[in-house]
């Protein structure tokens, strides 16, 4: 840059020889620069304010623009859900095995409140708690006053309730459709249902999700839109399951029982046609899970799948048939039953003394523990542990219900020459009542495994072979002895052909050592032996029958009459009918000319 | 003779105040912001009353209050613009300093009315924020300092004023007071711009902004939050924005009818930082588009004003208060439309507030005294260019 000098020597040596003030042109210079910079500055800040005028006009146009697209698009409710997926309502019905319903869907509304919207907050709250007296007042009048914007106040609500709510006519209560899970048949089938709850919610739905049994086992099937309402067909009988639980429920009174449970199964298929734990409650509105105490007194429990007992005498079928099987007995080989018989410290007893012996078939007959005892120590404690296994004895049921995995058998810690014994007649081992109903139908239908499923199916299973079908047909002789001539005379049942096995076992103490008066009573029976189609189990906790001079407590006093009472009410209607017997001819006189 | 036994007569040196004033201020701009102001009367007569009645209030209490306000804001605005332009400098070099020393001394004398920020003086009866009262003020103090950077041998204006700047924009962001900042910032850069800042630093300044913002993202969640729900695409309906989304589509073209919009019973800064969509609901798309245009007026007019003017402090000075204004209505107008992450400003002149509108009338006033139109030298470079 050339420096132009605001003095230049020139000129100020001409001004001084004309004697004129040199100071002059020096000001002169500089207001000439002066303005010559103005002006560039203003030419150059003319270019830059144009821009920024048009910036500002774009800009403002845009704002215009976006109001006017804004102004333009349809207005929308401002009650919707924010983000995320959408919350998908219809959940698929679950019907029984003949498409009667046994959960559905019902329409209804969820009551919330926008405080800001309200108008006169005491007045609501108070008009609140005449329609709905379990809410507080103070605490909702805290809520509508204080800094929440948004609160659900009733989660369902009936159409009565709405239209009271309605009448207050405060606009900051606001009603949400919903759709409400709803179980028909009330507590029929509690168990197995389970039951459902609100999870993801929102203004316009919320989720309904299952949170116990089938509902939670199948919560994303049921949920899957894909299926497009198709509904869960489950292998339940609703007029066997409503006969099956008021028998059992009227057992259980007259028993004095605290808990009773009952299955029964279809020998081929695995279907459990009906399956009940009492006591039980309303899966419309489930019970608070219990805070203190046994979670297994709850009536949440179900004792059918969660529940594991010692089951008894009801195990000696297994280590006789596994002993015919492996070709060691027949049904009329004779077995040594003298007792007590002592096993190192350990002695083992029969109710009451058989004799210095008894076949295999009268072992079962009169159950005696001696008997099967020896016949497991033939069998060993590893063929023995294999057959369980084999019967699905030592691992949780696969029944598709979220609790199945929490009924894992107790198995004993070291598989003993005394666990083996103690195992053959059903102590030592717990197992649930469904695992029994499983074993039974393995065993008796012929020898084929099944696994017990709540979904219909459509044939049978011909799972792996458990035994042969001689064996089989030998065990269901054995068990058809058993009600005509043995512990379980009160299970016949006219026409039915009933076969079965008491067991009456002792409750084990949590301490250690059993309970010298409770016990856990057992029928599993299977009819018709001929040609069996069911298993049933019944088994009642802590019963005793007092119409005798004594408290009777025994299976065969307890659990097989109630069982029987179950077959005579539901045999007809699983389609059975009766063999009629034809010797009574002879009272029938033809006439004739 | 006669002049020495009664005296001079007094001489008039140029007209007298007021027709001046008339021939020469930008009647537009002025007519612009009383019809503003008259919109927002307006306005609040619709957004206010349910707030009233939520205090406790006379329904019509924000509304007289606005009036009144109002009333003095345009009077002193009158009164400024009918100053010269090296008075207002005056004036505003001292109430730049008032509000200066004000400013910081509101960490111990503030109160911050539940809102988490020490931004108020609580008066009784009103209630002053320094910082809009520091604007103006702040404006004309640059632009005298720009100004006096470039005589020559003049002092490092610019970098004053960016240390006088950088004072400002730190005690208001420790308030915190965001809005107030940047709103400053820009104004200064605005001015800087418009005095010749150098190409190269504008595109590096670009890129800061875009660092800085990057960072502010990943460090901090408040930022973060904001900025994320400005870019998801749906706007949750029970925040303030998703029911003034939802007013402005509610009142489509024509509006829903005077008293008749419901927004104004949801949204807490109805009356203020939301004013636009009650007027959009209730008067439509007309009167938001000539609230839009009354506004890219006042701006665009003042800047075309400026473009003419020789003297450097006057250029600048307007072209930063009519940059300020536009802008706070811009960010208003954006927030509410979703174009501008969620901000609260008012919309100058239009939202309730006595010490804002006054504040507004101070920076207006002085908008219109400096855009005054005056000789500009045309004729002398008329005869420049043709001795030349």
């Amino acid at each position: 840059m050339i420096r132009r000098p605001l003095r230049p020597l020139a000129r100020i040596l001409k001004a001084r020889e004309r004697g004129e003030n040199p100071d002059s042109i020096a000001r002169e210079n500089l207001r000439l620069r002066h303005e010559e910079m103005r002006d560039k500055a203003r030419n150059r800040a003319e270019g830059r304010l144009l821009v920024l005028g048009m910036t500002f006009f774009l800009a403002f146009s845009m704002i215009g623009a976006r109001m006017g697209a804004l102004a333009n698009m349809p207005a929308q409710e401002p009650r919707s859900t924010a983000s995320g997926s959408p919350i998908i309502g219809q959940r698929a019905d679950i019907t029984d095995r003949n498409g009667r319903l046994l959960a559905t869907n019902f329409e209804t509304y969820a009551l919330y409140a926008q405080p800001p919207q309200m108008i006169d907050p005491a007045r609501a709250a108070h008009e609140l708690v005449a329609i709905f007296p379990e809410l507080n007042e103070e605490r909702l009048l805290r809520d509508f006053t204080g800094e929440r914007r948004f609160l659900w106040v009733r989660r369902q609500i009936s159409p009565e309730q709405m239209q009271a709510v309605h009448d207050i006519g405060d606009p900051g209560l606001l009603f949400g459709p919903r759709e409400m899970r709803l179980y028909p048949n009330g507590s029929l089938a509690a168990h197995i249902l389970g039951g459902a709850s609100y999870g993801r919610e929102g203004v316009d739905s919320a989720e309904v999700i299952g949170v116990a049994g089938v509902e939670r086992q199948f919560d994303a099937f049921l949920r899957d839109p894909a299926n497009e309402g198709a509904p869960l067909e489950l292998s339940i009988d609703l007029t066997v399951q409503a006969a099956m639980e008021q028998v059992l429920h009227g057992g259980m009174v007259m028993m004095n029982a605290k808990g009773a449970t009952a299955i029964i199964m279809d020998v081929h298929t695995g279907e459990i046609l009906a399956m009940a734990s009492l006591p039980d409650f309303d899966p419309n509105s489930r019970p608070a899970v219990l805070t203190t105490g046994d979670q297994s007194d709850s009536p949440l429990f179900n004792r059918a799948v969660q529940g594991v007992y010692e089951l008894g005498s009801v195990f000696k079928v297994f280590a006789v048939a596994q002993a015919i099987e492996l070709g060691l007995a027949n049904a009329q080989t004779m077995v040594d039953t003298r007792g007590p018989m002592t096993w190192g410290r350990f002695r083992i007893r029969d109710f009451r003394n058989y004799g210095a012996a008894l076949s295999a078939t009268d072992i079962i007959v009169k159950s005696s523990n001696i008997g099967t005892a020896r016949l497991a120590l033939m069998v060993g404690i590893d063929r023995q542990r294999a057959f369980l296994e084999r019967l699905g004895f030592l691992a949780p049921t696969t029944v598709e219900m979220v609790e199945a995995p929490t009924g894992a058998p107790l198995l004993p810690r070291q598989w003993s020459e005394i666990s083996l014994m103690t195992i053959s007649y059903g102590h030592g081992l717990s197992v649930s009542p469904l695992h029994l109903a499983a074993g039974y139908a393995s065993l008796l239908n012929g020898g084929t495994r099944v696994q017990p499923t709540l979904l219909r199916q459509d044939g049978p299973q011909n799972g792996e072979r458990i035994v042969s079908e001689e064996v089989s047909a030998t065990m269901r002789a054995m068990l058809r002895q058993v009600v005509t001539r043995g512990t379980a005379s009160f299970a016949e049942v006219a026409g039915y052909e009933v076969g079965g096995k008491t067991g009456t076992a002792d409750k084990p103490r949590p301490t250690g050592g059993y309970y010298p008066d409770k016990v856990i009573a057992t029928f599993a029976g299977v009819f018709p032996t001929s040609a069996p189609r069911y298993v049933i189990i019944v088994t009642l906790d802590e019963p005793v029958e007092t119409s005798g001079a004594e408290p009777r407590r025994t299976a065969g006093w307890t659990a097989v009459p109630v069982a029987a009472e179950m077959i005579r009410r539901t045999a007809p209607l699983l389609g059975l009918r009766p063999v009629i017997e034809t010797s009574d001819l002879a009272g029938v006189t033809l006439t004739s000319n | 003779m006669t002049e020495m036994v009664y005296g001079a007569v007094p001489l008039r040196s140029g007209d007298a105040v007021l027709p001046r004033w008339w021939r020469t201020i930008d009647k537009w701009t002025m007519s612009c912001i009383l019809l503003l102001f008259g919109i927002g009367l307006l306005l609040g007569l619709a957004s206010s009353p349910p707030l009233a009645s939520r205090n406790g209030l006379d329904p019509f209490y924000y509304v007289s209050r606005q009036a009144f306000f109002g009333g003095v804001a345009i009077a002193v605005m009158l009164f400024i613009s009918m100053l010269p332009p090296q008075v207002v400098r005056r004036l505003a070099v001292l109430g730049f300093l008032a509000a200066f020393v004000a400013l910081m001394g509101l960490p111990f004398f503030g109160t911050d009315f539940g809102k988490g920020a020490l931004r108020w003086y609580s008066l009784g009866f009103v209630s002053v924020q320094p910082s809009e009262f520091l604007k103006p003020g702040f404006v004309v103090v640059a632009a005298w300092l720009m100004a006096g950077g470039q005589e020559i041998g003049g002092p490092p204006g610019k970098t004053y004023s960016f240390a006088l700047t950088v004072v400002i924009v730190s005690f208001l962001a420790l308030q915190p007071d965001f809005g107030q900042a940047a709103l400053v910032l820009f104004a200064w850069g605005v001015m800087y711009f418009v005095a010749g800042a150098p190409m190269t630093l504008l595109v590096f300044l670009a890129g800061a902004v875009v660092l800085v913002g990057s960072f502010a993202y990943a460090n901090s969640e408040h930022f973060a939050r904001r900025i994320d729900g400005f870019l998801s695409p749906d706007v949750d309906p029970t925040t303030q924005l998703g029911y003034a989304t939802n007013a402005i589509r509610e009142g489509g073209f024509f509006g829903v009818g005077v008293g008749e919009g419901q927004v104004k019973w949801s949204l807490p800064d109805a009356h203020t930082d939301f004013i636009i969509a009650v007027a959009a609901e209730e008067y439509g798309l007309v009167c938001v588009l000539v609230v839009i245009a009354l506004y890219a007026i006042v701006v665009v007019r003042s800047l075309v004003r400026l473009m003419k003017e020789r003297d450097t402090f006057i250029r600048l000075a307007g072209t930063g208060l009519a940059c300020a204004f536009g802008v706070q209505a811009m960010i208003n107008m954006g927030v509410a439309v979703r174009l501008l992450p969620a901000k609260g400003m008012t919309l100058p002149f239009v939202s309730y507030g006595g010490s804002s509108l006054i504040a507004g009338g101070i920076a207006v006033g002085m908008l219109l005294a400096f855009t005054r139109t005056r000789p500009q030298g045309e004729i002398g470079d008329i005869l420049l260019r043709r001795g030349r």
